[in-house]
């Protein structure tokens, strides 16, 4: 846990374990043992873990089958397997893919894979608060469309996107929807059939379970082929030795999110909502990137002119409150967001985006703390600024 | 410990010498906001030393701490001495910076090399030979 003199607020970079989660865990370190495909105690008793955390899954999510979750090793492991299963099972239908243009770097990397192999991506654009045009899918998609990919809500600016909508028309054509949830599970409800959802493809990092392991959430009848190919453990799906106490660990974050999601979203977006409002009227020439209500109740993106992320990730870290940003500095590949760009944010705005990701520790008193301290710090680094107006602080 | 060291981050938690020099002799503006990165650096120049010598800075901690960093490198140096202040020189003088911030961010001794042509130009004096601003060659937004 964070130390007293510490906040975190990167919770969407990487996300504490649960101490219940833990707890449910340890027995599968410490005293059980054995492949749950062996037909003695011992692997019954693995066996019966990973069952149980399977159900646990699919309930969070309402599938209608337990077997329609698969354990895999995370959210990327899942969005590799989901495009590239589907892309390539079908291929006989057509080769188009239809994406967002907002996508995770993971789907983002498969897609060009996939367009190095045969596929044609069409990728759709977003209006300026992240929201995927629903008009672009409906002119983007033809006979030959065998899956579209759109995230449930988007990790950077938070936005949630018209998946029931989206899949309305994705099925009109027979296409396959698959939709990354890794930011929006355990945060909000998700029934993949209210939703329409084909695929669904989700970590339990994220949801304060262990990282390692993810699910991916396959509708029964979906034609698809596995990355993974082995002993055929998850009904072939996804072969290798079970990692039981990572299944047995997710499930339980699962179970858990069900039974507090909805009161931890309302007390966290009262947080949210406090430090945009706070920043807005305490910073001048600050914005709030995504959407003001269709948002995750745990993100809050701002951008502040005239600065550069990096730096005020630094300087907030010195303040002992850890953030993150969208700017190119702050990134691998020394580009900015590609989302704040596809929502038509300029180049050199992009920079002085801030991530502010809450979760289960975060109190009102550190929207308070944040408040304190980021507008000198604004000020600080405007004042050293060339670009910065005479006068702006 | 951090990706930064001790160094980098102590210019960059007191940056010296920050601000502009309303009469400056010579003025070096480097880099682009698109990129991340943009440093003006201002001289004032007596004889043919450095007298005085500030920055503004946009950018990440890298740019900010190299900024710093070459204006106390500078400072009373003699003009041809600041002309010979590398980028690795900068880097060094903060004990290293990360590889992925040599090229971006380092833009201090440019920005401080195109401060003395400016004040050169305005006077008539012909630059010697072989100075180069070592991002010039480079499109430092695409590295990826």
């Amino acid at each position: 846990m964070a130390q007293p003199n510490q906040i975190y607020m990167d919770y969407s970079s990487y996300c504490p374990i649960e101490p219940r989660v833990l707890k449910e865990m340890l027995p599968y370190y410490e005293r059980y043992f054995g492949n749950p495909s062996s037909p003695h105690s011992f692997g019954v008793q693995m066996k019966a873990g990973l069952e149980g955390a399977r159900e646990k899954v699919a309930s969070l999510i309402n599938a209608e089958k337990p077997s329609e979750v698969i354990f895999t090793s995370g959210s990327t492991e899942s969005i590799n397997a989901a495009l590239r299963g589907a892309a390539f099972r079908n291929k006989e239908k057509g080769n188009r893919i239809i994406a967002s243009s907002i996508e995770h770097i993971s789907v983002r990397n498969t897609l060009k894979y996939l367009a190095k192999n045969g596929f044609e991506v069409v990728y759709l654009p977003v209006d300026e608060y992240g929201v995927v045009s629903v008009e672009a899918l409906k002119g983007a998609m033809n006979d030959r469309t065998v899956l579209v990919t759109v995230m449930y809500a988007n990790n950077e600016v938070g936005t949630v996107e018209p998946i029931k909508e989206i899949a309305d028309i994705v099925h009109e054509k027979n296409a396959i929807l698959h939709t990354d949830a890794t930011a929006a599970i355990g945060k909000m409800s998700i029934d993949v059939n209210r939703d329409g959802i084909d695929i669904m493809s989700i970590s339990s990092g994220d949801t304060y379970g262990p990282y390692g392991i993810g699910a991916l959430y396959l509708r029964r009848g979906i034609r698809f082929e596995p990355l993974i190919l082995g002993g055929g453990q998850e009904a072939g799906f996804r072969s290798g030795t079970e990692n039981v106490a990572g299944a047995v660990g997710m499930g339980k974050a699962a179970e858990i999110a069900k039974a507090e999601m909805a009161q931890e979203a309302e007390r966290l977006s009262k947080i949210r909502d406090r430090i945009i409002k706070g920043t807005k009227e305490a910073i001048t020439y600050s914005f709030l990137n995504g959407h003001p209500t269709l948002r995750l109740p745990n993100n809050i993106n701002m951008r502040f002119s005239f600065i550069e992320g990096e730096s005020l990730v630094l300087s907030l870290d010195m303040e002992g409150i850890a953030a993150s940003s969208g700017s190119a500095c702050s990134s691998k590949t020394l580009e900015p967001s590609h989302v704040l760009l596809a929502m038509g944010i300029p180049h050199e705005e992009a920079q002085g985006s801030l991530l502010l990701s809450l979760g289960r520790w975060n109190t009102p008193q550190d929207a308070e703390k944040l408040l304190e301290v980021l507008p000198n710090i604004v000020r600080g680094l405007r004042e050293m600024s060339p670009i910065a107006p005479p006068g702006v602080r | 410990m951090g990706m930064y060291t001790e160094k980098v981050m102590d210019h960059f938690r007191h940056p010296r010498n920050v601000g502009e020099i309303k009469d400056a002799d010579g003025i070096g503006k480097v880099g682009n906001p698109v990129c991340g990165d943009l440093m003006w650096i201002y001289i004032k120049v007596k004889g043919d030393r450095l007298e005085d010598v500030k920055f503004k800075t946009f950018g990440c901690g890298a740019a900010i701490a190299t900024s710093s960093m070459i204006t106390e490198m500078a400072k009373g140096k003699t003009i041809d001495e600041a002309l010979k202040i590398s980028r690795q020189d900068v880097a060094d003088a903060l004990g290293g910076l990360p590889a992925i911030k040599m090229h971006c961010s380092n833009l201090a001794s440019d920005g401080l090399k195109s401060a003395i042509l400016d004040y050169m130009k305005r006077n008539g004096i012909k630059p010697p030979e072989g100075i180069k601003i070592e991002s010039e060659h480079e499109d430092v937004c695409e590295t990826g």
